[in-house]
């Protein structure tokens, strides 16, 4: 029982370093906005959604016309960031800038528009499929190019193995002795670098184990498709963080998010940078959709919701607003959802599977809400009275 | 029009010939929506305009207690809208005391929905005979009365279970956490078959129990109307959720008067005024969670009796936004506007698009051929997709999206409410 449970472990892993990418992907979108407005913008599982269908227009349309499959990958990139860019520009200006304007002091006005142009949208993709193709379910072409897999050299495996439990080990650590802290108050707790040691220390504990009882090689193999999400997801973390911090662009957005009015004496227009902000975090997630649909082949006007939910639950648990955190948030809870879903049947004796998997994410969420809701990265902030 | 509002006599006689006209109408042709939507436009004008009390007293008497039931013999789907439309009614009044009464956006509405119709769907079908030890499932029908009470507390349990974690949360948190554990509710229903069958899984329960109702036919024996089982258990359901509905109003605007009330709405305005006016703000959001959740626990164990069967596609995300969408158009906090909005949203889902569909399929079928001259369309090419009644998350979203950029206090508002809502930020 133990040896399956260790051996399945790298492939679990590595499945949920993928699953985590692409919901950091998409929690960046909600990051954004919510960093600007303050706003849960639930449109943007279906903006994700609008992309995705998007992408697979594209794939099949131009499957006979474009012969190289890496070209046809990118203009399906490009022309599904583009509509889920087009469709979060249409939402702000459409349903979200009429409230704005108007200047409600209740909260719960911008949320249910939220919720009502979510629920618009899936309909409307569905008419618009509908009424296109007389059916709503579109399938990805499968590429040859993108189905192979690769072997990873034992080393790099043992290596991505390494830093992933790294972090992991980290992260459960921290927050163990932020909850140790928390409980007995005043107690000390461990330093920086001692957390850094115990999570090195555990790992290293780990592969040996892992070596003792395996004796074999890893024979770890990921598929290009799964390359190309890893690739693109850290590309766009990286230049999403350039461009928060080093362009004129990104200070413009940080401004706004920090007080609007004063942005505004400043000679920032708000209105432009919030729809500057939607355009990025909507192209952010049509990318993502695109990717999704490349991994996961069938989309449809619903696929949204619950990757939306989950990577919503990604960023609040990195810390909603930070842009990193949403990137850990992300892999954590791809990790955990992984873990949980692959080993919840083998220890509750197939009592409870992987549908259980879903209530994990949320009892995660609801978790991180009560007891740290700055999230892993973030600052506690205080109350606005 | 002002004019009109202002000659009580004239009004009255307006509405008392339109009940009677269109009352006959619908008599005539129960299978008329027209007919059906003018008599309910009667009612409501009735309930609004300023006419004499026992005039507004005979006008819904006749239309609800009268006209309707002798119209939903002839087309029993009369009957059916009804049910539903009080079933929804009592459901949007209790998340209107969440919702619009105490500002908690509780996206999970639906859970306690099923915690009720579960509730009487495992003890009244031989389901319970899977985990209990005593082999006396079903319970006899007669039960039903007491499994509504019982539906009633365990779906206020689950409210203090559900919100006292997500109750110390704010506003957006609050939303998604309630749709977390909303759809926590769902997955545990579909699931529940194994190791122990609960719930019987994604199957759903079927026969349930329903009430007995020999007494109800014998009373209408004695004054000669004579009816089926099958013909009265429609008729049974409709004057029942009348009934419910009474009660529910009733118990609702006590409510809004009563202390609990005015700590609700102190709370909606602003919560840390009221914390710092001796609210205790987690025990009363409770309160207000529990409430709204024992409305719709009652609803479900009706609701089981009623379908006979219960399964969790019942129970889902739609389910919960579409009660949301009942009170944000009837307007949040107003309980006349809590049921307008029910009605509404149940018309309109149950009858409307129904016919929408129905109407472009008999289009369709018929190769019909649109000619105006300089553009030509030919029926039969009517993609098969376009069917108004599968449309339903695109109709509630734009309600949503439309009453909360014109008009967000809702049709029937609150008065506290627009001030709130039209205040300068």
């Amino acid at each position: 029982m133990l040896d399956v449970l260790i051996q399945l472990l790298p492939s679990v892993l590595l499945e949920g370093l993928i699953l985590g990418f692409v919901y950091a992907m998409i929690a960046l979108g909600y990051t954004m906005v919510y960093g600007v407005l303050e706003l849960i913008n639930f449109a943007h599982s279906e903006i994700f959604m609008s992309g995705a269908i998007a992408g697979a227009e594209t794939f099949i349309l131009l499957k006979s016309v474009v012969p190289n499959a890496f070209l046809l990958l990118t203009l399906a990139v490009l022309i599904g960031g583009g509509v889920a860019a087009l469709v979060a520009i249409l939402v702000e200006r459409l349903a979200y800038r009429p409230l704005r304007k108007r200047g409600t002091t209740n909260r719960l006005v911008p949320l249910i528009t939220a919720i009502g142009v979510s629920f618009f949208l899936q309909d409307l993709a569905r008419l618009i499929e509908g009424l296109w193709h007389n059916a709503f379910y579109r399938r990805y072409p499968t590429f040859n190019v993108f189905e192979k897999s690769y072997t990873i050299p034992n080393l790099i495996g043992y290596l991505v193995i390494a830093i992933t439990l790294l972090v992991f080990f980290w992260v459960l650590i921290y927050f163990f002795d932020w909850l140790y802290k928390t409980l007995a108050k005043g107690k000390a707790g461990l330093g920086p670098r001692t957390r850094w040691y115990a999570a090195a220390a555990l790992t290293l504990l780990f592969l040996v184990l892992y070596r003792a009882i395996i004796f074999t090689d890893l024979g770890m193999t990921i598929q290009m498709k799964s390359i190309l999400v890893i690739v693109v997801s850290l590309a766009m973390l990286y230049g999403l963080n350039w461009l928060v911090h080093k362009t004129k662009l990104g200070i413009a957005i940080r401004a706004v998010a920090q007080d609007m009015q004063t942005a505004a004496l400043m000679g920032i227009d708000p209105d432009t940078i919030i729809s500057r902000t939607f355009l990025i975090g909507g192209f952010l997630g049509g990318v993502a959709g695109v990717l999704f649909g490349l991994l996961y082949t069938l989309v449809h006007p619903y696929v949204g919701f619950i990757p939306g939910i989950k990577a919503f639950t990604a960023a609040v648990l990195g810390g909603i607003g930070n842009i990193t955190g949403a990137a850990v948030g992300g892999l954590v809870l791809g990790m955990l959802e992984m873990l949980g879903g692959t080993y919840l049947t083998f220890l509750t004796d197939g009592a409870m599977g992987t549908e259980y998997k879903d209530i994990l994410a949320f009892a995660i969420l609801i978790f991180i809400l009560l007891f740290r809701p700055q999230g892993i990265i973030g600052q506690q902030l205080g109350e606005k009275v | 029009m002002k004019k009109l509002r202002e000659n009580p006599a004239l009004l009255s006689l307006i509405i008392a010939v339109s009940a009677v006209v269109f009352g006959y109408w619908l008599l005539k042709n129960p299978s008329s929506t027209l007919a059906f939507l003018f008599t309910l436009g009667t009612l409501l004008a009735a309930f609004l305009q300023p006419i004499p009390r026992w005039l507004k007293v005979l006008v819904g008497g006749a239309i609800l207690l009268l006209i309707l039931p002798i119209a939903g013999f002839k087309n029993s789907f009369l009957f059916e809208l009804g049910i539903q439309t009080g079933i929804y009614s009592a459901m949007a009044l209790g998340l209107n005391v969440v919702v619009g009464l105490a500002g908690l956006l509780d996206l999970g509405y639906a859970a306690f929905f099923a915690v009720g119709a579960y509730t009487w769907a495992i003890f009244g079908s031989s389901q319970a005979n899977n985990f209990m030890p005593w082999k006396i499932f079903p319970l006899p029908g007669a039960y039903f009365y007491l499994f509504m009470l019982v539906a009633v507390v365990m779906a206020a349990i689950t409210g203090v279970i559900i919100g006292s974690p997500a109750l110390r949360l704010k506003g957006d948190y609050l939303a998604i956490v309630t749709l977390g554990l909303g759809e926590m509710v769902r997955v545990l229903a579909n699931n529940l078959d194994h190791p122990i069958n609960i719930t019987n899984g994604p199957q759903g329960i079927t026969p349930i129990q329903r009430p007995p109702i020999d007494w109800f036919i014998a009373i209408f024996d004695k004054f000669g109307i004579h009816m089926s089982r099958a013909e009265a258990y429609p008729l049974f359901f409709y004057l029942l959720v009348l009934v419910i509905i009474g009660i529910v109003t009733l118990v609702n605007f006590n409510l809004d008067r009563s202390r609990f009330g005015r700590a609700w709405i102190a709370i909606r305005e602003d919560e840390i005024a009221a914390r710092a006016m001796g609210i205790p703000l987690l025990p009363t959001k409770l309160l207000a969670f529990a409430t709204g959740a024992s409305f719709s626990g009652a609803m479900g164990a009706l609701f089981a009796a009623k379908q006979l069967y219960v399964s969790p596609e019942s129970f889902t995300l739609i389910q919960s936004i579409m009660i949301l969408v009942m009170v944000i158009l009837g307007g949040m906090g107003s309980i006349p506007g809590a049921i307008l909005g029910a009605a509404t949203v149940t018309i309109l889902n149950v009858d409307l698009l129904k016919a929408a569909s129905d109407y472009l399929n008999d289009l369709r079928n018929a190769g019909f051929t649109l000619d105006l001259g300089f553009f030509k369309y030919n029926f039969a090419n009517l993609p098969n997709q376009l069917e108004p009644a599968k449309y339903e998350r695109m109709v509630f979203g734009l309600i949503l999206i439309l009453m909360m950029i014109y008009r967000p206090e809702g049709i029937l508002p609150e008065r506290r409410h627009v001030i709130e809502m039209k205040e300068e930020a």
